[in-house]
Parts: C-alpha cells; structure tokens; sequence
C-alpha cells in the first residue's frame, strides 16, 4: 500500500471507486485544501495515518481507516495486534503519536464523547434497570430523566428488546444484554459506532440469532459500524468491507470488499462466495 | 424445595444450641454449682429486666440518640472525606496512613480525655462513636469507589461523561455493596462505643446504668443491661439489612427472576 503524499495522490485515489486507495482518498480530501476537499465526499469517519506508542514499542504502524454512512466494516486482526487500541485512539480515549481522526469532516482526534464504543463486555451497569441502563448516554448529554427514559424506551421493540425495560441485567440472557448494549450505544451516537468483539462472549446459536438480528436491525436504522472481530466468518456475514490487521507494530495489510448484497442469511455462510472470501482473508493474514 | 429446609434448618441449629447452653447455665446456677450472686440464672436476668424495664428503656433512649447522631455523622463524614480522597490521589496518599494510625489507638484510652475536655454531656460520647465508625465507613466506601469497573468508568468517558457524572452514575452506586457492609459493622461500634464512654462519665444511658448496678453488684441487672445491648446491636445490624435490600434490589432479585431466558 501506497502512502499518500501529495494532492495528486489525492486527486487519482479519488478515481478509484473501490479499493485500497479510497482510504488515502478520504484522508487526503479531508487533510486538503478546501477546494480540493469538495471534490470528494467525505467519509463519515476516517482515521488517517495513525501511529501510537506505548513506551518504546509501536503498536499501530501509519494505520488508516475509513466508513462511509450505513456502512458495516470489519477490523480483523489476531488478539493482542493493536485493534482495541486503534478503537482507543478512534473514541478519543487516547491520543495518537500522530495521525488524525475525522468524524463528518471535523477533526476530533484525542476528543473523547463523540464516537460510543461497545465491548464485549456488556458493561450494562448491574444496579439500574434495563431502561436506566440504555438511557444513560442521554442523562450524559443533560437531557432530563424522564424525558431520557421515554425516548429510550420508544426504541425497545425495534431493538427486540419489548418488555425488558424495568428488568436488571442479571435477569437477562447474554444475548439479551448485548442487545441492550448496542441499543445504548445507538442511543449515545446514531452516526457511527465502533464494536469491539460484541458478540464473541456468545455460544455458537446466541451468536447466530444475534447475527441475523444485527443486519436486521442494521437494515433499519442509519448507523455505521466499525467492527473488530478475530472470527472471518463473522466479518465477512456481517461487512460490507474487511480490513485486515496484522503485524508488530500493526498495519493494515489488505482490505477486501465483501461485493454480496444485504441483508444476507445464513445460506451464504455456505456459498462458494463464502469461501473463496475466506480463502482470499486467510492468505491475506498469512503474508504479513 | 431444598433450598427452603436448607433455610429452616440454618435458623434451628443455631436455635437448639443457644437452649442447650441456656439450660446448662440455668442448671449451673440452680444445682448451686457457682453462688447465686455470682452468676445469676437466665429466669433472674430476665426477672431483672423486666422489673427495671422503664428505667433501662430510658437509658436506652440515650445510648441510641448518642449511638444515631454519632454514626449519622460518620456517614456524613466518611462520605465526604472518601469522595475527596477518590478524587485527590495525594489527599488519599497523605491521609489514608493516618486514618490507620488513628484505628491503633484504643477508644477506652481517650475516652477520659474526650470527658476531660467535653465534659459529662452528649458531646464526648458521640465524638467517640464518631471516632469508631468513621474510620470503617470511609474505607469500605474508598474501596467501593476504586472497586467501580475499569471498562464502565471508561465507556462513560468515550460517552463523554464528566467525573462528576462518573462519580454520581458509577461510582457510588458501585460502592453500595461494600458501603452497607461497613455500615452493619459501624452500627455495632456505635452502641458499643457509646456505652464504653458513658461508663467514664454521664448522667445517663446504659453505660451509666452499668457502672451503677456493678458497683452495687446487682448481677443480674448486669447481665440483663448486657443482653438488651447485644439485641439493641442485633435489630440495628438486621434494619441495616433491610435498609440495604431498600436500596439496593438488583442485589436481592428472586431466583426465580434470574436468568429466565
């Protein structure tokens, strides 16, 4: 992969429709003079060149990323390759070395309460009730209790989640809470969301009903997602692109368009598509 | 089901054993094994109570208002002193040591001090419970707060959550467990606290009244004014229970609710 250098770069990246180089696109639209910044739509996020150090060791090596609206990516990587720190340095929570993260345009790099992000833990917090719990982004913001809650609630049925409102966590299924989870996280930002494994704590049929859910709801609502996930089968079922981590420090070594349409069932897991996705992802992990 | 006779036989164990001694000591005493002045049977303490029960009921009166204005300001207190030092690391490296210095020095010690300066009234005595409670308090309600999950108290940052929301949202909710743990133990110091210091000095209270029926060795009444603050301690520490199921029912949902998917 090619680093952008100069607004050239910039102005051919802009040709390609799909590929690796809309990443340098975007991020060099956004980095460019004003003019040359019209001439491409940006994308909803972008994260461009990032770099980060702890101590002496580099983690992230020049990673750039971008979303577009609606769109659902996926960043593959093995445990411990640097994915949760980008999601750290995406939500704000840390400040890269260097690089910069866009959101709508707007530089909002090291700017925590802008992007939410989702674990795998649910971290529903035990003590308040469902609806307290998914409402809580809101009472963030200052919007009043009351108000925070009925807005809340009004979302309930579209999320599958209709009569667990005054429940506690601990009352529902593992599943069930990571509904809630991504509920509250829509409710905290509906432009973009970053996923941290969500659905990895989950048996193999929990995880698939809450697949089917995901790009049900996902069908839905305006929300674009970034995803991390170490399982294939997952990125490619549930994206519309796969970024693939990997490397010390990490580097996005490939990125792959998932062509097939949504929303996608299950049969598709089965298809030669399927496969021949993973087979291009697995070597891809390989090479390094 | 089993669960259910699990519960009844955990309350009749206990129960048999406590009748067995009650009948070994009223043998004790009855077969003339040890001089009636001495120990006293059950039937004399409880004949002793019930004969002096005005006058224990209103001293009583006194230990309790000492023993709740005390505790109501170590919780004051505790809560205050415990957000700070969550809040300040360097208030929390200066002062925590000190408050375990001040847990070494033995309540019956300053109580004389504390009546020297205060004099007999209320004011020594609740100084000394506060002397007692405070110190559990602040630490379970420290450790409550530092307890609050990384990873929550981190998504409520990337929502953009101030610390003052983070305290409020997580934190002391967090510490309640841990809070009402400290709190069952203070309310036990606080009786106990009480009455050691009304015995240095007061007009009234269960301390005072135990100073009294020592020096006249009325034995029984001894043991009567003993029995009725161990149950005095019991009902606090089991309102306390009620009060933290009050507060928090997330901890106490039916088993049955649980896990229904």
């Amino acid at each position: 992969m090619t680093i952008c250098r100069s607004k050239e770069d910039a102005a051919q990246a802009n040709r390609a429709v799909r590929g690796s180089c809309v990443v340098q696109a975007s991020c060099a639209a956004q980095m460019a003079d004003g003019d040359r910044a019209a001439d491409i739509a940006p994308a909803r996020l972008a994260a461009c060149h990032i770099t980060k150090r702890f101590g002496g060791v580099t983690v992230l090596a020049d990673v750039s990323i971008h979303l577009h609206e609606r769109e659902i990516v996926s960043l593959l990587g093995v445990s411990g390759g640097g994915k949760t720190t980008l999601f750290n340095v995406i939500s704000g929570l840390m400040k890269p070395e260097s690089g910069q993260v866009f959101l709508d345009g707007e530089d909002v790099t090291g700017q925590a309460g802008n992007i939410s992000y989702m674990l795998q833990k649910d971290l529903l917090l035990p003590y308040n009730t469902v609806l307290d719990n998914v409402a809580l982004p809101l009472l963030i913001r200052g919007v009043k209790k009351e108000a925070a809650r009925a807005e809340a609630a009004a979302h309930f049925q579209e999320f599958g989640l209709a009569g667990t409102e005054h429940r506690y966590p601990s009352q529902l299924s593992g599943g069930m809470r990571q509904r809630a989870a991504l509920l509250r996280t829509y409710l905290f930002s509906d432009r973009v969301a970053l996923l941290d494994e969500p659905f990895s704590a989950l048996d193999t049929l929990t995880k698939a009903e809450l697949h089917r859910w995901y790009l049900a709801v996902m069908d839905r609502i305006h929300l674009s997602t970034l995803f991390i996930t170490h399982d294939i089968d997952e990125a490619i079922l549930l994206s519309d692109r796969v970024y693939i981590l990997a490397g010390r420090p990490g580097k996005i070594v490939a990125e792959i368009p998932i062509e097939r349409e949504r929303p996608r069932d299950r049969s598709f897991t089965l298809s030669e598509e399927f496969l021949d996705y993973k087979r291009r992802i697995l070597q891809a992990m390989e090479k390094k | 089901m089993s669960n259910n006779r699990q519960g009844v036989f955990n309350k009749v164990a206990p129960a048999c054993l406590l009748a067995m001694i009650l009948l070994l000591w009223q043998l004790a005493s009855s077969a003339g094994w040890m001089p009636r002045y001495m120990l006293p049977s059950p039937v004399d303490v409880v004949k002793a109570m019930a004969s002096d029960a005005p006058l224990l009921a209103q001293h009583a009166k006194t230990t309790l208002a000492e023993g709740f204005l005390g505790l109501g300001c170590s919780v004051l207190m505790a809560f205050v002193t415990a957000a700070l030092m969550d809040r300040y690391l360097f208030l929390q490296k200066a002062v925590y040591p000190l408050l375990v210095v001040t847990q070494t020095v033995p309540t019956v010690a300053i109580a004389p001090l504390l009546v020297l300066w205060l004099g007999y009234g209320i004011a020594p005595k609740v100084v000394l419970v506060i002397l007692t409670c405070y110190f559990p308090l602040t630490i379970s309600l420290l450790t409550g707060f530092a307890n609050a999950d990384e990873d929550a108290v981190n998504l409520m940052r990337a929502m953009g959550a101030t610390r003052r929301q983070i305290f409020w949202h997580i934190k002391l909710k967090s510490s309640m467990d841990q809070f009402f743990s400290g709190l069952r133990m203070a309310v036990s110091y606080a009786i106990v606290g009480a009455v050691i210091s009304e015995w240095l000095g007061g007009l009234n209270g269960l301390g005072v009244y135990m100073t009294r029926v020592k020096k006249s060795y009325a034995f029984d009444k001894m043991f009567a004014v003993i029995f009725l603050i161990s149950a005095i301690s019991l009902i606090l520490m089991k309102l306390v229970v009620l009060l933290e199921k009050k507060t928090m029912p997330w901890k106490y949902l039916k088993e049955k609710d649980r896990e229904e998917q």
